[in-house]
């Protein structure tokens, strides 16, 4: 029971980490980011490269710090690779969603491949010692060091983002353009800069969740794919462009996931799930916090 | 001379399609692999036609038409399959004896003849739609949230399709088979017979379709495209209308999957993830949306692409189609049709 | 004025691209296999991109190595192999697709191809249309003899019931608890209605047996590993493990995490090679089992010979990896494939389909595994059987191997018990 719990809230937190940066663009830019899962994955492979750095070039064998400097790094790499792809190529699609869709689902395809050409099939890394084997609770419950780490880095991100964004001045200036874009131009904030700060944020995010994954996944030129499909769902449930409602969509889903396969099968449960969201959305089409008032139409 | 580019397309079209290229393979230029091929290239444009009409003329951006595709690709395999069994003599299709099922599922009975097979793969495809339209439609939910749900259905669709108590073939699909309503589907002739009939289809349904978009339904679609809102404030209830032309399109998507089956000799659930349902709609979207033509000749260029490349360039040819989709989306909205018509004007100015 | 026009443009646009598309067929109707007198041409049938890439690219450097090995002491009577490669991209349609266009349009000798059960599906109507050979080097479920394919690969009584055999029998350690997990498709359902069925017969009650699935791309193992767990406390477990593919990795993770170990509780995997533990980090998977015909690590000089010329081939050709390519029992029989095929050929004379077919019946060869032969009545091949075990280097400890060749059985029924020579 316990087990589930816990399964439940690792998952949950997992999905939190990667529909965070999904949300905050898309509340903010109203473009959907089909290439999200592409710089989760490039956190992973910066992950990998890190690691290579650390062994072959520097002779560094502490398996623990290679994965501590990979943190930050995924997070400004992956956040350089969003700010060219919006340079390049969002600029021209704000507000534009479908397109978006379209586009990014290119980009993703590019990137893929990319990957593939230049790592191959093939890679792995390193699990950090400190991070493996598990806390031993009860005879039979072992929760795993991997996944607390990963929760309590979920909650110190989120803890950071809401820093961010409701403490500081460019969190102010983020809220603002989300809520009214041409009101904020007129106030005089510069809504391009704060495009790509916001692109630089969320795609960074889903490289820290791509460095967290390899904890527990694996890295292959294809891993942003699994999770894509189920953080859009946890956006769209939590109500696009909050966090609170991400926060809730995520771990709700987790947990709910958790259960239906403790009863279920594995595969029936993840039908169940989208059978769920689906009945979900019907009652609440805006998500769990949707907007409210005239803005939020059209 | 000034021709009317409309009827010279079509005529270029029908020139191609209906003369050169069984012409060539009479004469034995082009051989009747690619005369199938091409069959199965007229199947997907049906299917981008259906798109088209929700997506370019209604703006409705459905992620789950490959799903009816395969609806109506699985009815006419299941009837394909059935009539192998009963040629080889045996009770039950292999798959189902290997998976220890003692009889035929009941919900399979109705395949064993050819009409039956025909309307239910209409009608499943017809119905499905016509159940997720209802409910989502009355939501008013649009736009990228309705993208999000039709993608998470078709996801717990393939899932589901992918398992054995489905009784449905499982990873596998359905494959193994050898005659339609009586004609060999390895002999030369019934696969031109079939590239006829595609091609014979995709012409009428084309008129068809642009009758319907050039008619007064048409134009109320197109003011939904354009402000869903203020149409709702008229007399026009917009969930009739939404409802009805996706009932259309998962028809023609219905259509296009019965009539690849039997050209391509397998459906299997990988025709109806997710992916396959996004590269429907890219075909659309290189092509040019809201023009019929557009989609059209969307689907078969990608495909044609599709098959030269991986022949071509197996490395390369998912870079080449990333790049073609961001390019198309990013400078050529209006596919490229609207790429042909700009080149055409300015040919005509200079 | 046609040229004025833009769709003057279109047109011959067209036209170049129907002529393209219309992949190099044969202008006359004679034709024949190889229209050039000093060439034999072979296709081959691999995904180079999409899901199984990762997979099937090895086979396609394999069979390539093979050719220019055969090409370089003399060809195939007298001629050199022409391969001709084509990428059906992990699309089932696509297969089927291509498989017509090799055997109708450029009209191979032989194809050396397909990975996954469907892809075979797939085109098996198109070989047998066309009277075409397919060699096909990867296990699979059996339940499937035709006279176009030539399966290399193992069926369940090599692979399956050695390794079940080898986990109750008290050199194997004498378990008694079997927890079958499988990725959810034709392959593992197949494989555990078979084990089942076997270890039942073996007296294994049916409630120490149990069975479960999960998805593909499946990433989220806790609650299954937890359940393995609890039926693990009972002692003398194992798990026979038919997970394909990037679900591995989350899964031997979470079952490292989670406590448990290969004295505990070992994990015989049947879909792992040494391809895919490259992918992995081995200090969780050290101890865990593998049941397979071929192993990188197997001393024959045979052997010794493939895995070297292999890993120069890579560095030679500049592929990804380079010397840190590894051979596998699929790459192995894809290797074989092409020499079982050059051999018949040569025997028989000719490349004629049913005259090759007729002289590979009863063929034995020095493959990398030791001593292979056909089985002389059906197409597929009798081998040894043997159990790996994972070291830290992503290589296997072959621990055991069977008395004698094994003989193929597709169909498989219990009556039959495992026939050894």
């Amino acid at each position: 029971m316990i087990q589930n719990l816990f399964s439940g809230i690792s998952l949950g937190s997992i999905l939190i980490l990667i529909s965070l940066g999904l949300s905050i663009i898309y509340g903010l830019a109203g473009i959907i980011n089909m290439a999200h899962g592409e710089f989760l994955m490039i956190g992973a492979y910066t992950t990998y490269c890190v690691e290579s750095l650390f062994t072959n070039t520097l002779h560094v064998h502490n398996g623990n710090l290679f994965f501590l400097v990979s943190l930050p790094v995924s997070f400004v790499i992956a956040g350089i690779a969003g700010l060219l792809l919006e340079r390049l190529v969002i600029r021209r699609l704000y507000a534009k969603p479908l397109e978006s869709l379209l586009a990014t689902w290119g980009i993703s395809l590019i990137l893929i491949q990319l990957a593939r050409t230049i790592f191959g099939d093939l890679t792995s890394v390193k699990m950090p010692p400190m991070l493996s084997g598990g806390w031993q609770v009860a005879s039979d419950l072992v929760l795993p060091y991997s996944r607390l780490f990963i929760i309590g880095l979920t909650t110190v991100t989120v803890g950071l983002l809401y820093a961010c964004l409701f403490k500081t001045r460019l969190g102010v200036q983020i809220r603002a353009v989300t809520q009214n874009r041409q009101m904020s131009a007129c106030l005089g904030i510069n809504t391009r800069r704060v495009d790509a700060m916001t692109f630089f944020i969320g795609s960074g995010l889903a490289g820290l969740a791509g460095c967290a994954m390899t904890l527990i996944g694996n890295v292959v030129p294809d891993m942003g794919q699994t999770y894509i499909v189920d953080s859009f769902l946890v956006v769209v449930s939590g109500g696009v462009g909050k966090l609170v409602g991400t926060i809730f969509a995520g771990l709700g889903i987790g947990l709910i996931s958790k259960v239906l396969e403790a009863f279920f099968e594995a595969v029936y449960g993840k039908v169940l799930i989208l059978l769920l969201m689906m009945i979900f959305l019907q009652f609440k089409p805006r998500g769990l916090f949707p907007d409210k008032g005239r803005i939020a139409e059209d | 001379m000034r021709v009317n580019p409309r009827v010279a397309t079509n005529i270029l079209f029908l020139l191609l399609f209906a003369v050169a290229l069984p012409v060539g393979n009479l004469l034995g230029f082009v051989s009747i692999n690619t005369v199938s091929v091409w069959g199965r290239y007229f199947c997907f444009a049906i299917a981008a036609m259906g798109i088209d009409l929700i997506w370019g003329y209604t703006g409705i951006m459905s992620m789950c038409q490959a799903f009816f595709f395969c609806l109506g690709g699985y009815a006419m395999g299941m009837h394909l399959l059935l009539k192998t069994t009963a040629l080889q003599g045996k009770l039950l299709p292999d798959f189902m004896t290997w998976n220890s099922f003692t009889a035929l599922p009941a919900f399979w009975k109705p395949f064993q003849h050819f009409l039956p097979a025909l309307l239910l793969s209409l009608l499943v495809p017809a119905v499905v739609a016509g159940i997720i339209g209802y409910f989502i439609f009355r939501s008013r939910i649009k736009g990228v949230y309705m993208a999000i749900i039709t993608q998470a259905f078709a996801l717990g669709m393939y899932l589901l399709f992918l398992r054995n108590e489905t009784r449905l073939g499982g990873t596998n699909g359905l494959t193994d088979f050898r005659t339609l309503l009586g004609f060999d589907l390895s002999a030369s002739s019934t696969k031109l017979g079939l590239y006829w009939v595609s091609l014979g289809l995709l012409c009428l349904l084309y008129l068809g379709c642009s009758k319907l978009v050039q008619s007064k339904f048409g134009k109320v679609l197109q003011a939904i495209r354009d402000s869903e809102f203020r149409v709702g404030y008229t007399a026009y209830r917009v969930l009739n209308y939404k409802l009805a032309i996706f009932i259309i399109a998962a028809l023609l998507c219905g259509l296009a999957g019965m009539l690849y089956t039997p050209q391509t000799g397998i459906i299997t659930p990988g025709r109806m993830d997710v992916t396959a349902s996004v590269e429907m709609l890219m075909w659309v979207a290189l092509g040019g949306r809201g023009k019929l033509r557009g989609a059209i000749i969307g689907a078969l260029l990608v495909n044609c692409l599709y098959s030269l490349t991986t022949s071509l360039f197996p490395q390369g040819w998912l870079f080449i189609l990333g790049f073609l989709y961001v390019l198309t989306v990013l400078y050529f909205d209006k596919g490229f049709l609207g790429l042909f018509e700009k080149l055409g004007k300015k040919m005509r100015l200079s | 004025m046609i040229f004025k026009n833009i769709f003057g443009v279109a047109a011959i646009g067209a036209a170049l691209m129907l002529g393209a598309c219309n992949n190099g067929s044969e202008k006359t109707a004679a034709g024949g296999g190889g229209a050039d007198t000093n060439t034999v041409k072979i296709g081959v049938l691999h995904s180079l991109s999409g899901t199984m890439a990762i997979s099937e690219v090895s086979l396609k450097d394999a069979v390539q190595m093979a050719v220019d090995e055969i090409n370089a002491s003399g060809g195939v009577l007298g001629k050199q192999i022409e391969p001709v490669i084509v990428d059906p991209a992990s699309n089932w349609d696509l297969f089927a697709e291509k498989s017509k266009e090799l055997l109708i349009d450029k009209k191979v000798s032989a194809v050396f191809g397909c990975w996954t059960s469907v892809s075979r599906k797939s085109v098996l109507p198109v070989f047998e249309q066309n009277n075409g050979l397919l060699f096909y080097p990867v296990q699979y479920e059996g339940e499937e003899s035709s006279k176009n394919i030539v399966y290399s690969g193992a069926v369940p009584n090599q692979q399956l019931i050695p390794a079940a055999d080898y986990l109750m029998s008290p050199e194997g350690g004498g378990y008694k608890r079997f927890y079958l997990l499988g990725t959810d498709y034709v392959f593992p359902r197949t494989a555990n209605k078979i084990l089942k069925a076997y270890l039942l017969s073996k007296g294994i009650p049916a409630e120490n047996i149990i069975e479960e699935y999960t998805p593909f791309h499946h990433q989220d193992y806790q609650t299954i590993v937890s359940k393995i767990k609890k039926f693990a406390v009972g002692g003398k477990s194992c798990v026979l493990s038919t997970i394909n593919g990037d679900s591995n990795i989350p899964f031997y993770k979470e079952f490292a995490n989670q406590g448990l170990t290969a004295v505990t509780c070992p994990i015989m995997a049947f879909s792992v090679a040494e391809d895919e533990l490259r992918a992995m980090d081995t200090e969780f998977l050290v101890g865990h089992l593998a049941a397979w015909n071929y192993y990188q690590s197997i001393d024959l000089p045979e052997n010794k010979k493939f895995v070297a010329a292999f890993k120069a081939y890579c560095v030679k050709k500049n592929l990804p990896g380079g010397d840190k390519r590894v051979t596998d029992d699929p790459i192995c029989w894809a290797y074989t494939d092409v020499y079982l095929w050059a051999n018949a050929a040569k025997k028989a004379g000719s490349f004629d389909v049913a005259k090759v077919r007729e002289a590979l019946l009863g063929l034995s060869f020095d493959s990398p595994a030791g001593e292979v032969k056909m089985d002389p009545k059906i197409n597929h091949l009798a081998k040894y059987a043997m159990i790996g075990e994972i070291k830290p280097d992503g290589q296997f400890n072959v621990i055991w191997k069977s008395k004698g060749l094994i003989d193929p059985q597709p169909f498989f029924s219990l009556t039959d018990s495992v026939k050894v020579k």
